[in-house]
């Protein structure tokens, strides 16, 4: 019998008061009971319209359907038949605009919570089986794998079970990329990153950290030393400023050095050494999910007082609901229609606080979204001793300024045809290097694609 | 991990380490940096390259023991290892074209000064070198200096060894006698190079300064390392660390560089217990 309720089964999660003040998950996840449940309440759909809203069409109905049966094994093993990430995507996915987007319980009622479950199962895997994958017979053809983040983990785990020898190149000193530098403990705990390494590691690819390439190798050079084919995936690059009077102030932090700073290197941690400015007050400018995830980390760091400051009203905030209601429910203020002119100093360098001027929503752009239009004379000073500006990122250039012929879109991004590859041959890309900042799931697509791409060319050369 | 492979003091509180990381010595070129952790708690700590051995598979590095993780790292010995070592990073020193240059050196500074010096050298430049030193206890690298400079000027602020006075006294001379140079790379404190740069702007010639700020990957992603030139802002660690040394903004480099300061003198209080604990563990 189906589960006609019209909300999910509520997931349980650390009270917000409590969660605000340190850095363990938020979210508990659901207990076995509470998984069969909820996958009670999926209709089994012939044509199931979710696996079409999911960039790794997941067979979501039929693990679901194995989970009802309590036979949370054979729910893990359909999964990871198509997503190689199930304990990420599970977690960090935006589901409400793709795969329970589509869901028919949702049209009278609430969706049925297909991430929860999928997270539900990864976890109760990784609980009470994790065994670790088996290597594939080597086909003797090396691949390399620029960046270790989702796309290249994903491209990594795919090529390998295709009989690959696969070496992971990672820039930073732990593999994950910005599973592990970007999103925080609190939303993807980092031994949950360490443990599909090492499931990548056990199916026998070479996972290289402190390997920047572009600078200690070049992409000639990898097919130099035999790789037949590379894959790019090495993600978002530089963060964008305002270029506002005062943005040089100590206390001033993109989004991405204030997260690698709490998150890569553990600032909030005692015994590391890492520092990050004790903060009494923070404006976090920007209204996507890093912005979020800054904001959270602000607060968890110890700060009385932590703003969200967004130029556009909410309505129009990329940040996943989940991320805005959960950093609302953690005390975060937001201030939408509202965008800052200036950050002030004080004679120390520091920051003294930020102006901002409040906007109204005019005539749609080319986004599609309303233009936010300052209004005039309505500035204010917001008390605050650090800014933290997440407004996205612009490619990195050490890979496309060291490889010839490999085009970039006028943004910088890699350009690619629809098998993946760039404008030169063997060398394939796919997720935020080629997209500009996206989403996780969306760089494991990517990352998929590229290894089919790959297999393909190499197959047929 | 990386092998420390030798060690010595260069004075009370400069040393040298050479290390072992073949990936990183193949590629390696004056003026690039690498960044280290000591180890898994440890923070990433950028230095620049001072020099580099292609068939031993090794990079030196020279450091002053300012803060906690400096100090650690010199309190480690030939065979010992530290967690991570990655580099080359950022663009190495543009030599070519230059047919005269004058490298200027300010205390550690000239552990990098020197690879650069070399490095025009080999290009075919001819090479003079200027380096600065507090006093006579403190100099490095005379004896390297000496054998890749044409001309060697050393310099120090109490006159007890070499010359007397700051390293601009001597390049204010040597421009004025009329030296003709197609470049001036000045390496050292920030107040150094923001002078050097004074002092050779009204002469119209090019200098460029190794820059130093605050880092935390070091390959284009964090951009804690931003730095305005010219109006515009730069990443040292993907678009430098050398820029043009006239348009860089000085005060605000320093500012944003004094931004863990007080964290730092904090650190040397409550941190002895890791530096004890670290010690211990390198006994065993």
């Amino acid at each position: 019998m189906a589960n006609m309720t019209l909300t999910k089964t509520p997931m349980p999660e650390q009270d917000p008061k409590v969660r605000a003040r340190n850095f363990k998950e938020v979210t508990l996840g659901y207990t076995a009971e509470m998984a069969v449940e909820e996958a009670k309440r999926c209709l089994g759909c012939k044509k199931p319209k979710c696996v079409e809203g999911c960039p790794v069409n997941v067979r979501i109905p039929e693990f679901i359907g194995k989970v009802a049966e309590g036979d949370f094994a054979a729910a893990y093993e359909i999964i990871t038949s198509t997503n190689a990430l199930p304990a990420l995507s599970g977690r960090v996915c935006p589901q409400e605009t793709q795969c329970e987007a589509q869901c028919v319980r949702g049209i009278k009622g609430e969706p049925v919570a297909i991430g929860r479950l999928e997270r539900f199962v990864a976890d109760w895997y990784r609980e009470n089986v994790n065994a670790m994958p088996e290597k594939t017979a080597s086909n003797g053809m090396k691949v390399a794998v620029v960046g270790s983040g989702p796309a290249g983990m994903t491209c990594a785990s795919d090529l390998a079970k295709r009989g690959y020898e696969v070496t992971m190149f990672e820039a930073l000193h732990t593999a994950g990329g910005v599973l592990v530098y970007g999103i925080p403990e609190f939303r993807l705990p980092k031994a949950i990153v360490a443990n599909e390494v090492k499931k990548l590691e056990a199916q026998g690819v070479n996972v290289m950290t402190n390997m920047v390439i572009g600078r200690v190798l070049s992409i000639d050079e990898l097919f130099e030393m035999g790789y037949k084919a590379v894959f790019v995936g090495s993600g978002a690059g530089l963060p964008m400023f305002m270029h506002i009077p005062g943005e040089a102030f100590k206390g001033v932090y993109s989004a991405n050095e204030y997260l690698t700073r709490t998150n890569l290197m553990k600032a909030y941690l005692e015994q590391d050494d890492t520092p990050i400015m004790k903060s009494k007050a923070v404006a976090v400018v920007g209204g996507g999910n890093v912005a979020m995830d800054a904001a959270r980390c602000a607060m968890r760091l110890g700060a009385d007082k932590v703003y969200i400051v967004y130029r556009r009203g909410e309505a129009e905030m990329p940040a996943r609901l989940e991320e805005q209601h959960h950093a609302k429910e953690e005390g975060i203020e937001f201030k939408t229609l509202c965008n800052p002119v200036e950050i002030l100093g004080n004679e120390d360098g520091g920051v003294s606080g930020m102006k901002c001027i409040r906007m109204e929503l005019g005539e749609p752009d080319a986004s599609g979204r309303r233009r936010p239009v300052e209004i005039e004379g309505s500035e204010f000073v917001l008390d605050v001793d650090t800014v933290i500006m997440a407004l996205g990122t612009s490619p990195n250039p050490l890979i496309r300024s060291t490889t010839p012929g490999l085009e970039t879109n006028k943004k910088g991004c890699l350009i690619v045809n629809e098998e993946e590859m760039t404008t030169r041959e063997g060398v394939f890309a796919g997720g935020d290097a080629v997209t500009g900042a996206a989403t996780v799931i969306l760089a494991m697509g990517a990352g998929k694609k590229g290894a089919a791409a790959i297999d393909k060319f190499l197959q047929n050369k | 991990m990386y092998k420390i492979v030798r060690k010595k003091e260069l004075n009370s509180a400069v040393t040298l380490m050479e290390i072992e990381a073949p990936f990183v010595a193949k590629k390696a070129k004056a003026g690039q940096f690498i960044i280290f952790r000591i180890d898994e708690e440890g923070e990433r700590v950028p230095l620049t390259i001072a020099g580099y051995d292609r068939e031993k598979g090794t990079v030196s590095i020279i450091f002053q023991k300012v803060g906690f993780t400096t100090n650690a790292l010199g309190n480690l010995n030939e065979g010992d290892y530290i967690r991570d070592f990655v580099g080359p990073l950022g663009k190495p020193t543009e030599t070519e074209g230059i047919k005269r240059v004058c490298v200027v050196g300010g205390g550690v500074g000239c552990a990098i000064a020197l690879p650069s010096a070399q490095g025009f050298k080999e290009a075919g430049a001819q090479v003079d070198v200027i380096v600065g030193f507090r006093n006579k206890d403190i100099v490095i690298l005379e004896d390297e200096f000496k054998a890749c400079a044409d001309n060697l000027y050393l310099m120090t602020d109490d006159g007890s060894y070499g010359e007397h006075g700051f390293v601009t006294v001597k390049l204010q001379q040597l421009l004025e006698s009329g030296v003709h140079y197609d470049e001036v790379l000045a390496i050292g404190p920030i107040p150094m190079m923001k002078f050097v740069a004074k002092t050779t702007e009204p002469f119209g010639v090019k200098t460029m300064v190794s820059l130093n700020p605050i880092m935390v990957d070091g390959t284009g992603m964090c951009g804690g390392c931003r730095v305005t030139v010219g109006g515009e802002t730069k990443f040292a660690c993907v678009d430098g660390p050398e820029f043009d040394g006239h348009k860089v903004d000085y005060a605000e480099l320093m500012n944003r560089n004094s931004v863990y300061r007080d964290r730092e003198a904090e650190v040397k209080e409550t941190h002895t217990c890791r530096m004890d604990a670290m010690g211990k563990a390198l006994i065993k």
